[in-house]
């Protein structure tokens, strides 16, 4: 659906976007992670035909954006972040105007308007001026607006942002029910929010993709390693480190500050074997209480944290 | 086409909206009928000739005042992004915006025919020369409205807006004021660009193509400019 060949962009002499190429199957929903000024709205802003790329090529369905924009925008449903619309105009007013330039039948626009007020949540507030709104309703307005045109792909600068815990959820809610229809590219800097919405992460970090694949491929490939974390009462630090540093599978030990008296300590393994066992069957075996052992995987959020390292 | 009138009616809504509208129409009418009626009944005659000598002064501080935000308000709140990336390009956006201004000067000046109908209740008022300011007017009006929609597509900062759109629209009415000082030459060519001597040619009531078309070729400088102003900032 999306092709996006050395994509390139730069301000004066400085680049912001510099030969980012992927693809964005129909019916996926791609997230473009990266930390701020990583350029992803640059990336997201060149999509969607509002900036010249300075250099390489992006193709939406049929068309080429250099030879047929118009014909592009008009499959393209874009929110550009934090939703900057019309302050003066009622939502229904505004909602209308962006009917009439999607050319939705002068008939079906105010059943599409119902339909999308429903799906967004906005219909009590259709006849209060946009400029009144709240942040999440704004926003909530602004995903309206993309979906005005029943477009093939979504794009979406950071819907999130600015938003309350039970927003995020409600308009992650919505991303997803459209995702299942329709192509959809948005940007975050919120992991969890990539991992819980996206089929496939692309990590944006100055200007290039650092990594690109799918949530789950990302975790297995850089997230083989864990932590188990392990509290124990009734124990000497000495002793545990003697007892379970040497279980085979075990890379790593580190003690944390005591509370209570309980010694807690934070094991790194590898993915080669799976140590719990055999640290069950040796702490088992003293007279120590346990009171606290859990695994963690390495989560999307240090493999970011790694891959965006400022070197 | 019909993006244009879509996004031209907008704008013209816009106006409204906001309080900005009542005091331009309001400050507009004051001034001129301030100027007019304080000289009318001493001159003693029945003609507007005063009120359409005023005129081009006049529009170039309102004018630009009225295109100010067009651009620039899009541009500082964001919303240029949002409309941009709707189905539509840059001329829709231009046309839509410059018919929008347009509509306004002319629903400006509407209140005004409360004079011409005045004046013709005092006395023997020859209608030639009102119905010819009056196109004159809007023709004026329109070429103003579009050099103020290239100053305010320059900048996101409508102050700025308004003091580069004040600064061409005052250049161009007082222009053959300078003629004077130069050769017989450049006075000519001078003279030719002046909105105000083409505004008093159309308000004699005398309508030369000349004159229409100097309006037209500034409507058309003007477009043209904001329209390459747009597509070079991106």
């Amino acid at each position: 659906m999306i092709h996006v060949e050395n994509l390139t962009k730069y301000y004066d002499e400085i680049c912001a976007v510099d030969r980012i190429s992927f693809d964005v199957r129909k019916g996926e929903i791609l997230g473009l992670l990266g930390p701020n000024g990583a350029g992803k709205t640059t990336t997201l802003r060149m999509l969607t035909g509002f900036l010249k790329p300075s250099a390489g090529r992006i193709q939406i369905g049929d068309y080429s954006i250099e030879d047929r924009p118009l014909e592009i925008k008009k499959i393209i449903g874009y929110l550009p972040e934090s939703a900057p619309l019309y302050q003066d105009m009622l939502v229904v007013d505004y909602l209308q105007f962006v009917a009439g330039l999607r050319e939705l039948d002068a008939g079906a626009r105010l059943d599409r308007i119902r339909e999308l007020g429903e799906l967004c949540g906005i219909r009590e507030v259709m006849h209060q001026p946009i400029g009144e709104l709240s942040k999440g309703y704004r926003q909530r307005v602004g995903l309206a607006h993309a979906m005005m045109g029943d477009p093939e792909v979504l794009v979406l600068d950071e819907p999130t942002s600015g938003l309350d815990p039970n927003q995020i959820v409600e308009i992650r809610e919505i991303i997803r029910r459209i995702g299942k229809a329709k192509t959809v590219v948005f940007s975050t800097h919120i992991l969890s929010e990539a991992e819980a919405t996206c089929d496939r992460v692309a990590i944006i970090h100055r200007g290039k993709i650092a990594a690109d694949s799918s949530t789950t491929r990302l975790k297995e490939t850089l997230g083989g390693r864990s932590q188990i974390h392990v509290t124990l009462t009734g124990a000497d630090a000495d002793g545990v480190q003697r007892e379970l540093a040497g279980v085979p599978g075990v890379t790593g030990l580190s003690l944390l500050d005591p509370s209570n008296g309980a010694v807690r300590l934070v094991l790194t393994c590898d993915a080669t074997c799976d140590p719990r066992p055999e640290l069950y069957q040796r702490i088992r075996r003293t007279s120590w209480t346990l009171l606290e052992f859990h695994q963690e995987t390495l989560k999307l959020e240090d493999i970011f944290r790694e891959l965006t390292k400022e070197s | 086409m019909r993006h244009a009138l879509t996004i031209g009616r907008r704008e013209f809504n816009a106006y409204f909206t906001a309080p900005i509208a009542y005091i331009v129409i309001a400050i507009f009418l004051l001034v001129t009928g301030w100027f007019f009626f304080s000289t009318f009944f001493l001159l003693n005659q029945a003609n507007l000739r005063n009120f359409f000598g005023l005129l081009p002064i006049i529009f170039a501080f309102v004018v630009p005042a009225v295109t100010m935000r067009l651009f620039a308000e899009e541009f500082h709140i964001g919303s240029y992004e949002t409309l941009l990336t709707l189905p539509v390009g840059f001329g829709d956006v231009v046309l839509g915006k410059f018919s929008a201004a347009c509509a306004f000067v002319a629903a400006m000046l509407l209140p005004t025919l409360a004079y011409p109908v005045a004046v013709a209740a005092l006395g023997a008022l020859d209608w030639g020369p009102v119905i010819g300011g009056y196109l004159g007017a809007v023709l004026l009006g329109a070429a103003f409205a579009a050099v103020g929609l290239f100053a305010s597509a320059l900048t996101r900062n409508q102050i700025v807006a308004f003091i580069i759109g004040l600064a061409i629209c005052f250049g161009l009415t007082l222009v053959d004021q300078m003629a004077f000082f130069l050769p017989q030459v450049f006075a000519s060519t001078l003279t030719y660009l002046a909105a105000d001597v083409h505004f008093q040619n159309v308000a004699r009531g005398v309508v030369d193509t000349r004159d229409l078309i100097y309006f037209l070729s500034v409507c058309f400088i003007g477009l043209y400019a904001t329209h390459l102003a747009l597509s070079s900032r991106n």
